[in-house]
């Protein structure tokens, strides 16, 4: 993010004139980038907020229909059913995931021998848990008389499935998230190592106890890579989409237990064809998570911490 | 936390250390057996008769078998196996192609050349990585529809080719800012253009992020379900995800043999690249959020 102001004050490096050439320059490198802004970006999302006020089924031209779109949202059950879904693994999802990075990372700090295999070996599901693969093997684990099921009688938990129980698939598809920690755990890795082993120092001679040093001095210190992580996987949590669908095999099910907003836009879009609707539903995700964003940027001026030079 | 210790008590801590040594690794391997259960999980299960996997806690297989391979290896309705792999490939070499070509040359863009309109250009690369990729889903398919490219690779691959992931972009202009400027003067002054400097001098000492780039541009083109899921329809067009999602709806529930089989063919570029490049990956990522 600091970046972004250096980039924009053009006296960087020495070099303050601009010149003709340069900029000509400048435009034609980054030609590629800005035809994909502009085509595949910028366009398709003028468009879409056209089509959002339209109804259109891609083989009769778009009709207007105002604010219709958004009004049948606001009665369709299974459009709230599937932002609560997505509002449940968003809420809970993204704080135990990076609860859990946050933990190992600082168990991996504590130690340096052998830091990097672990590393690695804890980043690996962040590389695979989206995929197709992965998806298959946690529906063949969760479900009736699976693994999950028989480590749960072996415990003396009822029996049952957790793919065919409505009640089950949330935390199941949490625990999906949770096993991939690694990537935040990589990054909170990063972050530890820049903490000046002084800080700790100058704290323990102070008194301060493992509890405290932890949230007196490692957690201001890591506050702008915190804020970093719940951003990007906040966002990332609001796409979830394939393993939920090879999960449930497409429907969503059981009861839409499974119907991720995501899901239920392409169900719209794709299988449906309604695309004015499932336009609008982009929207209001555009909105959602732009608000979101914004509301983290601004409650980060009272708990991210930006110290002298910590990068 | 070590530090600290040794130094405030430096008699008391070697008996100490041993002891957190100890506690550290017992917790440090119960997570990787959790980690790692899954995944060993379904590579034993591949090599089990196939009724013998859901519900099998166990580990090893209790006997061995090769035929879940070779129904995986016998292709699905009529396509050949090797066909779906080509598919992938084609997709993935084609997408690090796209990225490494459109990446670097918009990096260099935005790290090197001062004109007006960079700064929002480069406010605007960095806010589409907030972007929900499900926006211009639908508009993108209208487009390319209309295009007559549904059932081709072009509508997973122009977007590669025009820098659209701005991952990497962004990857290749943190790298770029780490570079000293006066090899660009240097450059200049022994006559080269932005070209030149771009080409010769910059583009070979950016092979780390060269790297990086290309493996993530090739492990997400190969996972990816959602893009194909989108354009491709056609049986011969399939890349693995998709064939591996037929897979399972065609074959009887039983079957979980031929399943755990083709699951784990779909994943043995991404494991060897992991296994290879873990370094590469593992720093990448790392950087990425620090230096955001």
């Amino acid at each position: 993010m600091r970046g972004a102001t250096e980039t924009s004050s053009p006296a960087r490096g020495g070099r303050p004139r601009r010149n003709r050439a340069d900029t000509q320059a400048g435009y034609a490198f980054l030609t590629p980038w800005l035809l994909g802004f502009g085509l595949l970006t910028a366009g398709p999302m003028l468009m879409s907020l056209y089509l959002a006020f339209t109804d259109y089924n891609l083989f009769r031209a778009p009709t207007f229909v105002g604010l219709d779109n958004f009004a049948a949202l606001v009665s369709d059950p299974r459009f709230l059913k599937s932002a609560q879904v997505t509002a449940v693994y968003v809420v809970v999802g993204v704080p135990v995931k990076l609860a859990a990075a946050l933990a190992v990372a600082v168990l991996l700090n504590a130690r340096h021998r052998g830091q990097g295999a672990y590393r690695s070996m804890f980043y690996a599901p962040s590389l695979i848990g989206a995929s197709v693969s992965v998806a298959i093997v946690w529906r063949a684990m969760f479900i009736d008389d699976g693994v999950a099921d028989r480590i749960q009688q072996l415990l003396g938990f009822p029996a049952g499935g957790w793919v065919g129980d409505p009640g089950m698939t949330m935390p199941m598809m949490i625990l999906l998230a949770v096993w991939q920690f690694g990537a935040p755990m990589v990054i909170f890795l990063a972050g530890l190592k820049q903490i000046p082993a002084e800080l700790h120092e100058a704290a323990a001679v102070d008194g301060a106890g493992p509890v405290r040093r932890f949230v007196s001095v490692t957690i201001p210190m890591l506050s702008p890579v915190l804020f970093f992580n719940l951003l990007l996987e906040t966002i990332g949590a609001f796409q979830v989409f394939s393993s939920a669908y090879i999960i449930s095999g497409g429907t969503g099910g059981p009861a839409d237990s499974t119907l991720f907003y995501t899901f239920y836009l392409y169900l719209k879009g794709f299988t449906e064809f309604r695309m004015g609707y499932a336009s609008a539903m982009a929207w209001v995700l555009v909105i959602v998570v732009g608000v979101i964003t914004a509301v983290l940027f601004r409650t980060s001026r009272a708990w991210v911490h930006y110290t002298g030079d910590v990068r | 936390m070590t530090t600290a210790t040794v130094t405030s008590a430096p008699v008391r801590s070697a008996r100490r250390r041993r002891g957190r040594s100890v506690g550290f690794h017992v917790l440090v391997i119960a997570v990787a057996v959790v980690i790692l259960y899954p995944g060993v999980w379904m590579v034993m299960s591949s090599f089990k008769p196939s009724g013998d996997i859901v519900g099998n806690v166990n580990l090893w297989p209790e006997t061995w078998t090769l035929e879940n391979y070779v129904s995986a290896l016998g292709g699905i309705g009529g396509v050949s196996f090797w066909t779906f792999v080509l598919n992938s490939l084609i997709l993935a070499v084609g997408s690090v192609v796209g990225v490494v070509l459109s990446a670097s040359v918009s990096a260099y863009a935005f790290a090197r050349i001062s004109f007006p309109g960079r700064g929002v250009f480069f406010a605007i690369m960095i806010g589409t990585m907030l972007l929900p990729f499900h926006v211009v889903i639908i508009p993108q398919y209208i487009l390319f529809n209309s295009l007559g490219m549904v059932n081709t690779f072009l509508p997973l691959l122009a977007p590669k080719f025009l820098a659209t992931e701005a991952f990497f972009v962004f990857l290749m202009v943190q790298f770029l800012r780490g570079l000293p400027r006066e090899l660009d003067e240097a450059a200049r002054i022994d006559g080269c253009g932005h070209w030149g400097i771009f080409r010769r001098v910059l583009l070979p000492l950016m092979r780390p992020a060269v790297i990086t780039s290309s493996i993530f541009a090739f492990i997400w083109s190969w996972n990816d379900f959602l893009g194909p899921l989108l354009y491709l329809k056609r049986p011969d067009t399939y890349p693995l995800p998709i064939a591996l999602r037929l897979y399972v709806d065609q074959t009887s529930v039983s079957d979980y043999g031929a399943q755990m089989a083709m699951a784990v063919l779909a994943l043995v570029p991404v494991l060897l690249f992991f296994v290879v490049f873990q370094r590469y990956l593992v720093d990448g990522v790392a950087t990425q959020g620090l230096k955001g």
